[in-house]
């Protein structure tokens, strides 16, 4: 069509940039950062500064990674307009295959990683295979799925537990990054990764609202601006700072921030991502557009099975054995997390941070509430109600 | 007569937007009243607010209604005392039969166990009011929209009615059921009833209301009353408008060249029940330059020869042959169909059309993201470049290109989907109903892109119900009945009466 320059274009934004305005228009986003920061500060100090003590929260972000893993992949299929109840039992039977790959059969722990892994996404494409070109509800299909994989993880294991690992494959979970300077009370370069990490994150965001405030699309205030970057700079280095004052970052969490940086993208910028979005939004739209609803459907069904299939090997490597009780339950903290992170169960709508978000309040919760010697009973009573309620805020915003 | 209905200073505002301002409207008791303006003007917005669905609180200024305040917290606060809407968008459910949907949640009940013969009788005599011959038991979904429509108003007389009102109730209905819906309307009027009617339908307005008021920008601008004189069409659009404007259809030099799509014999079985021929052995084919229009009644099988021919949107067992530039091309998917160059613009904008969480910006690319993006990476910035190009050049009224298309008024969410098709830059753009809803200033903009897709050599195929828009935009008309083509016009020899004979002597033929 006709090639106006953006400045002809547009109009300007019809609100004016104001604190409240733009606080009300984003207040999902922080309300749930809000929300995770004082849910952090309430179990501090219940727990008498215990839970942000550099062990607890290296210990937090071990025991956290394979739920934030998954809710990246629940996230994609979530948005799309699907669920997958069969993520804890794939977790347990690829955990299950890989102790018996290493430990019964002796297979070298690359190549069994990578059988793995494989294994992980044909699970993955033997459930969406059913759910996209066959349009059975995906609840059924991967309830289905749910029972045959816990079942095969008991027969596989014959009902004993398997291990230990390998220590190269145990690092997985265990290890830290080395520390080039060798520094005694403080490791250096886990500390100096930290920071470069703070400043990355600044230089993209100053980059990104450059270029908004060049096309005039821009509504965030200065203040705010600047306000936020400084925070989340300040937290990444004071955490990275804790991290470093133990044993340095773990290795996990460098895997858990690049998956987190790679869904990010592609959930924000690549077409991919975008019609993912469509797709759960209306699919009979998105098909009439010209989307290969079934294929993309399909893929994100490989991509959870991928994701559990990676969180499965990082929990028997957490734990250095595999149990035929392993990833019970977890579909249900990986489904919570997405949901408590604002995605609409009609699909369609949800954010990969948001996830993120949802996964570290139920990790914290979990985790402070051991830590106070909650017993399990009333963990998850308590944990139930805090979706309830989250879910419930989120709704009651949208109606206002 | 007294008024029935006084809003006094109705103002109502959304997250950037002022839909409403200060926005007056009497209604005499028995009248037709007819509320005009152009797409986004607010009129589906007042409506709500006189019928509850934003409740008390939300808006500003006062309702009277039969002499007294009224404060509505929600629908049934309006319904109960007599004030009875029927949306824009049809809302009932596909699956139930008509008795179940007109008496939902209202239904003839003793101790909790609905009386069925008693809704069945009951069904009976409202359809016998409304004028249609079918079942009670009929499901919903195998009722056309005219029909649908029908059923809704039987539903609002199942209550008690003092204040009809009608959100473009013949947008989607051919000349035939438009006409009996109005009638039905003064037989209303004849009963004491009053009603508002919103229509883009101008000559249906001037044909049965009493008066009419505009409102442009959210305001009142003129209030005409037709008893008085008669009001030309005109009037009403410069009221509308707020400028006259000089002609209908913009001026039309068709340099017509050689046939650029080509379909023969293509034959498509119904897609459920498989041993009809809902398309039967049509062969035709349209050129670069050309404005093809198809005339047909609602149900002819236009709307399924395009989406059949749309990469098999539509249908089962579907043969033939589809040329583009001479060469044949596979159209059996969506993707392949877009890549040969086609584009189906839907008449069903909400389910078929737009992602309607999704904002403006996302809706407008979504057919065509490779030309926002490099290597599978989208470039936000061209993005809103692109949305906010059309904007302008579509008029879409908005708060911004950010807005989410939900939120949009329907003619400019017609908008919103015809931008997709063109940034998809086809070289063939069918049109199905392509002015559905739109306002006349709007579907003069829209007439003006059809011609000038056509002088760059693209053809347009335009499927509508509104035969003077064929008739006022068409090179050629194509005449489909029952899943067949039964005439062809050039632009010089079409009329009305003889698109309507070619439909009857083919129907009769059929059946004598
Ligand atoms: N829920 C909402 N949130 C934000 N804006 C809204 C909402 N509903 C309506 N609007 C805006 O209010 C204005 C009036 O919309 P309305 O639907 O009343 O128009 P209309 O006169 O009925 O138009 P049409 O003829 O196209 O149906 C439009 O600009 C629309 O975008
Ligand atoms: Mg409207």
């Amino acid at each position: 069509m006709d090639q106006r320059t953006p400045a002809q274009a547009l109009k300007p934004p019809p609100s004016r940039p104001s604190g409240t305005g733009f606080l009300q228009a984003n207040i999902r986003e922080y309300g749930m950062m809000l929300s995770l920061f004082a849910i952090m500060v309430l179990f501090e100090v219940l727990t008498n500064g215990t839970l942000l003590k550099p062990l607890n929260v290296t210990n937090l972000i071990l025991q956290n990674s394979y739920i934030v893993i998954m809710a990246l992949g629940m996230l994609l299929v979530i948005v799309a307009g699907h669920i997958d109840l069969s993520v804890g039992s794939v977790v347990g039977f690829v955990g299950a295959l890989a102790a018996v790959m290493m430990v019964q059969w002796d297979v070298h722990y690359v190549p069994a990683t990578i059988a793995c892994l494989a294994v992980g996404a044909l699970i993955g494409a033997a459930q969406g295979y059913w759910v996209a070109f066959y349009k059975i509800p995906s609840f059924i299909v991967t309830l289905a799925g749910m029972l045959v994989f816990k079942g095969l993880t008991l027969a596989l294991l014959a009902g004993q537990s398997v291990g230990p690992f390998p220590k190269e494959f145990q690092l997985l979970s265990s290890g830290f990054i080395p520390d080039v300077f060798a520094g005694e009370t403080l490791k250096i370069t886990s500390f100096l990764i930290g920071i470069g990490l703070a400043a990355v994150m600044v230089v993209v965001n100053v980059k990104s609202r450059a270029t908004a405030l060049k096309h005039g699309v821009e509504n965030e205030p200065f203040g705010f601006f600047v306000a936020k970057n400084a925070i989340f700079a300040g937290l990444i280095a004071y955490f990275a700072y804790l991290l470093s004052t133990y044993k340095g970052l773990p290795n996990v969490l460098i895997v858990m921030a690049l998956l987190i940086a790679l869904y990010t993208f592609v959930t924000n910028r690549t077409t991919v991502g975008r019609r993912i979005y469509a797709l759960g939004g209306n699919e009979k739209a998105a098909r009439l557009s010209g989307i290969k609803t079934e294929r993309l459907t399909f893929l994100t069904f490989v991509n959870m099975g991928l994701l559990a299939g990676l969180a499965g090997l990082i929990f028997a490597a957490r734990l250095n054995t595999a149990t035929p009780k392993a990833g019970l339950g977890f579909e249900l903290d990986v489904i919570a997390a997405v949901f408590i992170g604002g995605a609409s169960a009609s699909g369609g709508v949800g954010k990969v941070i948001g996830a993120v978000i949802g996964a570290f309040v139920m990790g914290v919760m979990n985790n402070g509430m051991s830590i106070l010697g909650v017993g399990i009973d009333y963990q998850q009573v308590i944990k139930g109600l805090v979706l309830l309620a989250a879910v419930f805020l989120d709704v009651y915003n949208k109606n206002k | 007569m007294g008024a029935i209905l006084d809003m006094r200073g109705i103002s109502k505002s959304f997250p950037g937007v002022k839909a409403l301002v200060n926005v007056n409207l009497t209604v005499e008791a028995g009248e037709i009243h007819a509320v005009v303006g152009e797409n986004g003007a607010g009129k589906s917005t007042l409506m709500k607010v006189l019928s509850g669905v934003y409740p008390h609180g939300s808006y500003e200024g006062a309702i009277h209604f039969a002499g007294e305040e009224r404060r509505f917290h929600t629908i049934a606060d309006s319904e109960r005392i007599g004030i009875i809407i029927i949306h824009q968008e049809l809302a009932l459910v596909p699956l139930l039969s008509i008795a179940e949907n007109i008496f939902l949640g209202n239904e003839p009940a003793r101790f909790g166990v609905i009386d069925t013969s008693l809704r069945y009788r009951r069904t009976q005599d409202l359809l016998a009011k409304v004028g249609l011959k079918e079942s009670p038991d009929t499901l919903i979904t195998h009722l056309g929209v005219g029909k649908q429509q029908l059923v809704e108003i039987a539903k609002a007389l199942s209550k008690e009615v003092r204040l009809l009102i009608l959100d473009e109730p013949t947008a989607s209905l051919n000349e035939t059921d438009s006409a009996a819906l109005l009638d039905l309307l003064l037989e209303f009027k004849a009963q004491g009833i009053a009603s508002i009617l919103i229509s883009h339908k101008l000559n249906e307005i001037s044909k049965v209301a009493d008066r009419i008021t505009v409102i442009r920008d959210g305001a009142t601008v003129d209030t005409l009353d037709c008893r008085a004189e008669t009001i030309s069409e005109d009037r009403i659009i410069r009221a509308m408008v707020g400028r006259p404007l000089a002609d209908r259809y913009p001026p039309r030099n068709p340099k017509i060249g050689e046939p650029i799509l080509a379909v023969k014999d293509w034959r498509v079985h119904h897609p459920i029940h498989q041993e009809r021929v809902v398309i039967k052995d049509v062969s035709f084919e349209v050129r670069r330059g050309e404005v093809l229009g198809i005339a047909g009644l609602m149900g002819a099988g236009r709307t399924e020869l395009a989406m059949s021919l749309f990469g098999r949107a539509y249908g089962k067992r579907i043969s033939g042959k589809v040329e583009m530039e001479g060469r044949p091309v596979d159209v059996s998917t969506i993707q392949k169909a877009v890549a040969a160059g086609l584009a189906y613009v839907t008449e069903d904008r909400k389910t078929l059309g737009l992602v309607l969480a999704e904002d403006i910006v996302r809706n407008v690319t979504l057919a065509n993201l490779p030309g926002v993006s490099t290597g599978g990476m989208i470039d936000d910035m061209r993005e809103l470049q692109v949305a906010s190009g059309y904007r302008q050049t579509l008029a879409i009224r908005c708060a911004s290109v950010y807005q989410q298309t939900v939120n949009l008024s329907g003619g400019n969410q017609q908008k919103v989907v015809l931008s997709k098709w063109l940034f998809a830059g086809p070289k063939v753009l069918i049109l199905d109903e392509p002015t559905r809803g739109i306002d006349v200033g709007a579907k003069y903009e829209i007439y003006s892109i059809i011609n000038r897709l056509a002088d760059e050599g693209k053809a347009v195929i335009m499927i509508s119900s509104e035969m003077p828009e064929l008739l006022g935009m068409c090179d050629r008309i194509l005449v489909m009945n029952e899943g067949a083509f039964v005439g062809a016009f050039t632009a010089a020899e079409a009329s009305q009466e003889a698109i309507m004979r070619s439909i009857m002597q083919s129907t009769m033929k059929k059946t004598g």
